[in-house]
């Protein structure tokens, strides 16, 4: 009897280690899994990191019954990497425009039905515009928010307004200015000011945009991407060619700074949200993405993030010290040049490549 | 095997994953298109004008912080050998200890010292002295080599140094012999095989080097480590990356079969 009580134990044991183990190697899918097999009413949400009032999550909960598990990621790279894992079916996801055409491009993103949407409506058709640059109907991705690339200065540095991204030649600012250290960024420079598109994917337009990079390269301080902040913040520059949403803290902490959409125009980049193929749940996603549209949560929304909104219902009831913040309503003028980047192909990304290389031994 | 050696086993294991397995697939990617095709192109590639310059800024670079670490390090390390007392130690440990500490963390607190609202500007200002700006320059990148190598020179010195008999010094003294005579023709001599080694273990890593000229160059300035750092990156162009590895890997190699000869006692052991 003895013996059989110790077997019996120890199979006790076992399985629950082994339970415990199972439980432990999965938590992500276990709790994932649940979610999917708990029937209707969840529904699994996947973000960046700090990028929506989780409030409204609740909200959303209390008023339709639908229970939300919320994901974050940091990288667009790291939110692609983990949905192609499938540990966890995604049903909702918000991500860069880029990567949303690339993922339309291999056939991993649904149709959204708009039929049951109350508030799409809500959105302002100028943005939807610019996002058909990768969703050309409109079918796929719902803007969330967007932002430009523009130029951060330091107003105790520069005296005079900046208003063209041809500050970036002056020779009085020679040692002060910060460049975009990526590629595509930083030709935004040089050919808006030629007046040609950032799409462009002739050699010509390119080559003379190069040049034009090797003639500034001896005034730059340095070619940076995220350090230009801290860069700006500690007064080290006195301009740097940066992201919209980066210009924003840093002039959290530093009240000299000043950011400008040049009139030239540049890049718009949206965060859309959109429903992958790994969707169990995609009528609680719809109402979700509606959801979102509604004026008082998108306002919150607002509030938290502090991006620009394609919401038209928030962005008419902001007041107009708000509306009037260029950092992230920049000048309409300006604005209507602007352009969302579009995937160029093999050849020209090699162009680019090679250039860029050139640019930088030169 | 008998027991003794299979304690080498996780050694063995280690080294198969993280040397032996890396190396071969540079050779396999180093060697092939990216269609999968055999091709010394890659190898090649170091003859465009590009990498040829950026290897060339690479050499200067390296040379230039290995002559300034050289002649920082070997009168120091000549001055600690004499003494006998115990503050030679504490020197020493000075000169090892910002290695204990990781090294991007230096770089980061170089490039705070030196920034236009930095450190050193600040205490340049305080005495109504100008503002330098040596941040993002090659001045810079060599400071940060220099500053992040010299123990590997100092180290290699002060051991061959310590090695030098006395007595032949005072003998040399003794039959008349002055100053720089006998630097020249004894102790000079004698401390080569520590020059050597210092000599290659700061210029090895200083030519291969990247993340110093990204930070504290501002990407202004393109070395061979950044072109290959940048094809495995940025372009994904790995075959391309690896080739031109090769290519610094025969420096590399060229190195340690100079120091082979003339480090027959090691005296880099210290160190590597």
């Amino acid at each position: 009897m003895k013996r059989y009580l110790k077997i019996i134990s120890l199979a006790g044991v076992m399985a629950a280690l082994l339970i415990a183990l199972v439980s432990c190697a999965g938590d992500d899918s276990a709790s994932g899994e649940s979610a999917a097999a708990g029937g209707d009413n969840t529904l699994v949400v996947f973000n960046y990191g700090d990028y929506i009032d989780i409030e409204t999550l609740d909200m959303f909960t209390e008023e339709t019954g639908i229970k939300v598990q919320y994901e974050q990621y940091v990288t667009p790279e790291d939110m692609y990497t983990k949905y192609q894992s499938g540990a966890i079916p995604y049903d909702v996801i918000c991500t860069s425009d880029y990567i949303i055409e690339k993922m339309i491009q291999a056939g991993e993103v649904q149709e959204i039905d708009r039929s049951g949407m109350k508030y799409y409506d809500n959105l302002d058709p100028v943005y939807l515009d610019f996002c058909k640059a990768f969703d050309p109907e409109n079918k796929y991705a719902v803007p969330y928010f967007w932002g430009t690339v523009g130029i951060c200065y330091n107003t105790s540095m520069v005296d005079e307004e900046i208003d063209s991204w041809d500050i970036l030649w002056d020779e009085k600012y020679a040692g002060q200015m910060v460049m975009e250290n990526s590629m595509r960024d930083a030709f935004i420079v040089p050919l808006k000011l030629a007046g040609k598109s950032i799409n462009t994917t002739e050699e010509g337009e390119l080559l003379e945009a190069q040049e034009k990079l090797k003639e500034q390269k001896r005034l730059v301080m340095a070619y940076m991407v995220d350090e230009s902040r801290d860069a700006m913040i500690a007064g080290d520059a006195a301009m740097a060619v940066i992201y919209s949403g980066d210009a924003t803290v840093a002039m959290e902490y530093n009240e000299d700074l000043d950011y400008v959409v040049p009139k030239e125009g540049s890049n718009i980049w949206f965060d859309c949200w959109f429903i992958p193929d790994s969707c169990k749940h995609k009528s609680n996603a719809e109402k979700f993405i509606d959801f979102m549209n509604r004026e008082d949560i998108a306002a919150m929304n607002f509030d938290y993030v502090y991006y620009g909104t394609p919401n038209k219902a928030v962005y008419d009831e902001l007041d107009d010290e708000t509306k009037e913040d260029t950092t992230i309503f920049p000048d309409e003028e300006a604005l209507m040049r602007c352009e969302v980047y579009k995937y160029l192909g093999e050849e020209t990304e090699k162009f680019y490549n090679r250039l860029w290389k050139e640019l930088k031994a030169y | 095997m008998t027991k003794r050696k299979m304690l080498a086993g996780p050694y063995l294991v280690w080294a198969a994953g993280f040397i032996i397995l890396p190396l071969f697939m540079i050779l396999l990617y180093g060697f092939t298109s990216e269609d999968g095709g055999f091709t010394f192109s890659n190898i090649a590639a170091i003859a465009d004008p590009i990498h040829l310059s950026a290897l060339g800024q690479s050499i200067v670079i390296a040379a230039g912080s290995t002559v300034i670490s050289l002649l920082v390090s070997y009168p120091l390390a000549y001055i600690l050998s004499k003494r006998t007392s115990g503050k030679t130690s504490t020197v020493i440990m000075m000169f090892i200890l910002p290695m204990w500490i990781n090294f991007m963390l230096r770089v980061l607190a170089l490039q705070m010292i030196l920034a236009n609202t930095g450190i050193l500007n600040g205490i340049l200002g305080f005495f109504g002295l100008e503002p330098l700006h040596i941040l993002y320059s090659r001045k810079a990148i060599l400071i940060g080599m220099t500053y992040d190598y010299l123990p590997f020179m100092i180290l290699p010195l002060y051991n061959a140094m310590c090695k030098i008999d006395r007595d032949l010094v005072d003998a040399a003294a003794d039959l008349g012999a002055g100053r720089f005579i006998i630097f020249s023709k004894v102790i000079l001599p004698l401390s080569m095989p520590g020059v050597i080694s210092g000599i290659i273990m700061v210029f090895i890593p200083s030519i291969s080097e990247f993340a110093i000229a990204d930070i504290l160059g501002g990407s202004k300035i393109l070395l061979i480590g950044n072109v290959i750092e940048q094809e495995f990156n940025l372009t994904n162009n790995w075959n391309l990356g690896s080739g031109l590895s090769l290519v610094l890997m025969l420096f590399i190699f060229g190195s340690m079969a100079v120091m082979n000869k003339t480090d027959a006692d090691q005296e880099g052991q210290l160190l590597w």
